[in-house]
């Protein structure tokens, strides 16, 4: 077969470009983790978690630091949050975990907030402190019936 | 027109049908057997890759951005009534790593590369090429149809995953250079919304599928091509037609089977 | 070999094409089967390469295995010992002459490159094409192409020799070439040379034995016999016996 160099380089090529596409949709885009090391892994369980999604950003002081792995319900029917976090950091056992919403109608997160305790968290282990999401139109019905309640007395 | 004889032209039709779709299963079961068994022509694999690959290439490319960019501006027209263009790069990614992109790649290269391959087939078939390697004991499905057939099959998942490169490129040039749009929400936004298993793998799953669709069809079209230029051109416009409605047939189906 | 064909019936749809043809190629011989145009001289061909079998009758080898019945492993068997030379050369447009050229034994032999390389350039030299390795079929003439395809004929040393119109859109000091070369390979390799053509001239010129199929029949023997006692093959051999025109306009 003539002129196949030349050919066998295109194919090379192609099929190198098209893999590196595919590697950006995978693990950049698509989030499939091949390569980065297992990082911590914590649970913890909240009464109510709003529109937290899987993916959702897990930060510290505002700085991202992992992200939500999964969510269950747990079987005394709260939700259960596996969350995954930077393998390197050290949190104090009495971290507490709060979901937020970014601006008044955007995306849910959690926010760790380290304590003080000496002992740090292992793979694994549970965070006991814990702030659901707020439900802004359980705040507003409270607030209502509040007010309400207020100028009847 | 006598309504019987309608009923009989349709159940004459309806056999017509079957019948062909068995022919298409055995030929598919031969070019299987024909595929797998060695010796592995690598030499003949590359060539077809490169017939059916990379010069779909530009073809690819540039509709991928075409399409990206109309994306980018429909997608901003939209989200802009709700005050949400920021999720712009969502829109755009999701509807090409999901549905657009091996959908329109698979139509695409039904006719640049499945129509010329089924024609080269059928031309060899009235050249008596095939005949000719029967003569030499070489089974032709084995030399050239699954070669072809094997070489769509790689083409496509790669093609496709080109195609929603560039559209994502295409809207991000729509979406952030033209109408101004934060170029790190563009990103972030996709990056959030986007699942590997999900969507890119289902994505790829399709283009696979579709990768076997167009490649056997284009074979099956070819090599059963009746021997005159006739059946030449024939065979290369039914190809472009079934694999096209093949496509879009088998794209429901992916859609509601793959995990929703 | 010798190749007899016996009572052969076939049609494509509703045309019959052989009722009951009976023929033989008689071995080391060269037979030209002569019709007029569809009237089954590929058909036969076919038929004898196993690429095309009859509706009903035998084709026997040496009197004794039938072609007809044979499985499709025995057919690729049988085939190794045939070499068939198309009208269009059909030598493989993706590949350089050559490769065409080598392909068979590449794939059935366990000789080496260099082995096939010799090969290679024993029927390139037999058929009288050099320097022409790297070209592919398409950049060939049409001279070529049919020396080529006769090239990748020979080079698995056939016992049997097919070629469909070897003639045919050739020009007339090129149809010399051929036939002499065709002769050449019957004489060297004492194969069965069977021939279709409706050249008049050049059947007359190298056939030893001539098979001329008409309604789906067969007559056979030597050309002069046959022009002789068949007033059909007379007529179709008309331009072959009278003197040339040239000749007559001269005198």
């Amino acid at each position: 077969m003539r002129e196949t160099p030349n050919r066998e380089l295109w194919v090379g090529c192609f099929v190198l470009v098209a893999m590196a596409g595919l590697a950006w949709l995978s693990l950049s885009v698509g989030g499939l983790e091949l390569f980065r090391p297992k990082g911590l892994e914590l649970v913890a369980s909240f009464d109510e978690i709003g529109g937290l999604k899987s993916r959702a950003q897990v930060v510290i002081g505002g700085v991202k630091v992992g992200q939500v792995k999964a969510i269950d319900l747990a079987d005394d029917f709260r939700a259960q949050v596996t969350l995954e976090v930077d393998g390197e950091l050290a949190l104090p056992a009495d971290t507490s975990a709060s979901i937020l919403t970014a601006g008044v109608l955007g995306d849910q997160y959690i926010a760790l907030e380290p304590g003080g305790d000496p002992e740090t968290l292992e793979s694994g282990e549970a965070i006991s402190f814990t702030q659901g999401a707020v439900i802004l139109e359980r705040l507003i019905g409270k607030l209502i019936q509040n007010i309400g309640g207020g100028s009847s007395k | 027109m006598n309504p019987i004889a309608g009923v009989g032209r349709l159940g004459a039709w309806a056999i017509g049908s079957v019948r062909a779709l068995g022919r298409f299963t055995l030929f598919a079961r031969t070019l299987l057997g024909a595929g797998a068994s060695p010796p592995l022509r690598l030499r003949r694999l590359v060539a077809e890759v490169y017939d059916a690959g990379v010069l779909s290439l530009l073809i690819v490319c540039v509709s991928g951005f075409a399409v990206g960019m109309v994306l980018g501006l429909q997608g901003h027209n939209t989200l802009v009534r709700f005050g949400a263009e920021e999720n712009l790069g969502a829109v755009v990614g999701l509807s090409l790593i999901r549905e657009l992109g091996p959908v329109l790649t698979s139509l695409l290269v039904a006719g640049r590369a499945g129509s010329a391959m089924a024609a080269e087939i059928a031309a060899m078939v009235v050249t008596e090429q095939l005949d000719g390697l029967r003569m030499m004991s070489v089974d032709p499905l084995d030399f050239v149809v699954a070669p072809k057939a094997l070489g769509m099959i790689l083409a496509m998942p790669l093609l496709s995953t080109l195609f929603v490169v560039f559209g994502i490129l295409g809207g991000w040039a729509v979406g952030v250079i033209v109408l101004g749009g934060d170029a790190g929400a563009y990103l972030s936004t996709l990056e959030q919304a986007t699942e590997f298993s999900e969507d890119v793998l289902g994505g790829l799953i399709k283009a696979a599928v579709f990768g076997v669709l167009v490649g056997f069809i284009a074979t099956y079209q070819g090599f059963t091509a009746r021997a005159t230029t006739a059946g030449v051109s024939a065979a290369a416009t039914s190809t472009v037609v079934i694999a096209s409605v093949a496509t879009l047939i088998f794209d429901y189906f992916i859609t509601a089977l793959w995990g929703y | 070999m010798e190749i007899e064909a016996r009572d052969l019936q076939f049609s494509r749809g509703d045309r019959p094409i052989f009722r009951g043809l009976s023929c033989r190629f008689p071995r080391g011989k060269i037979s030209v089967v002569a019709a007029a145009s569809g009237g089954g001289k590929t058909t036969l061909l076919r038929m004898i390469a196993c690429l095309l079998r009859p509706d009903s009758g035998a084709i026997l080898v040496d009197g004794t295995r039938d072609l007809v019945s044979l499985s499709r492993a025995e057919s690729d068997a049988w085939r190794h010992h045939v070499g068939m030379l198309f009208q269009f050369g059909a030598l493989l447009d993706m590949l350089t002459l050559y490769d065409n050229v080598a392909l068979p034994l590449r794939e059935h032999s366990k000789l080496t490159e260099a082995e096939i390389h010799d090969e290679v350039r024993r029927v390139f030299e037999a058929v009288g094409l050099e320097g022409v390795d790297q070209l592919l079929p398409g950049e060939l003439s049409g001279g070529m192409v049919k020396r080529a395809g006769l090239a990748r004929a020979l080079i698995e040393k056939p016992e049997v020799l097919l070629c469909d119109e070897p003639f045919s859109g050739l020009d007339p000091p090129t149809v010399r070439k051929v036939e002499e070369l065709l002769q050449a390979v019957n004489e060297r390799t004492g194969a069965t040379v069977v021939i279709t053509s409706h050249h008049p001239l050049s059947t007359m010129r190298i056939a030893d034995h001539l098979v001329m199929i008409g309604e789906g029949r067969a007559v056979e023997g030597t050309p002069q016999t046959l022009v002789r006692e068949d007033a059909r093959v007379a007529d179709f051999f008309e331009e072959a016996l009278s003197p040339p025109a040239v000749a007559r306009g001269a005198s």
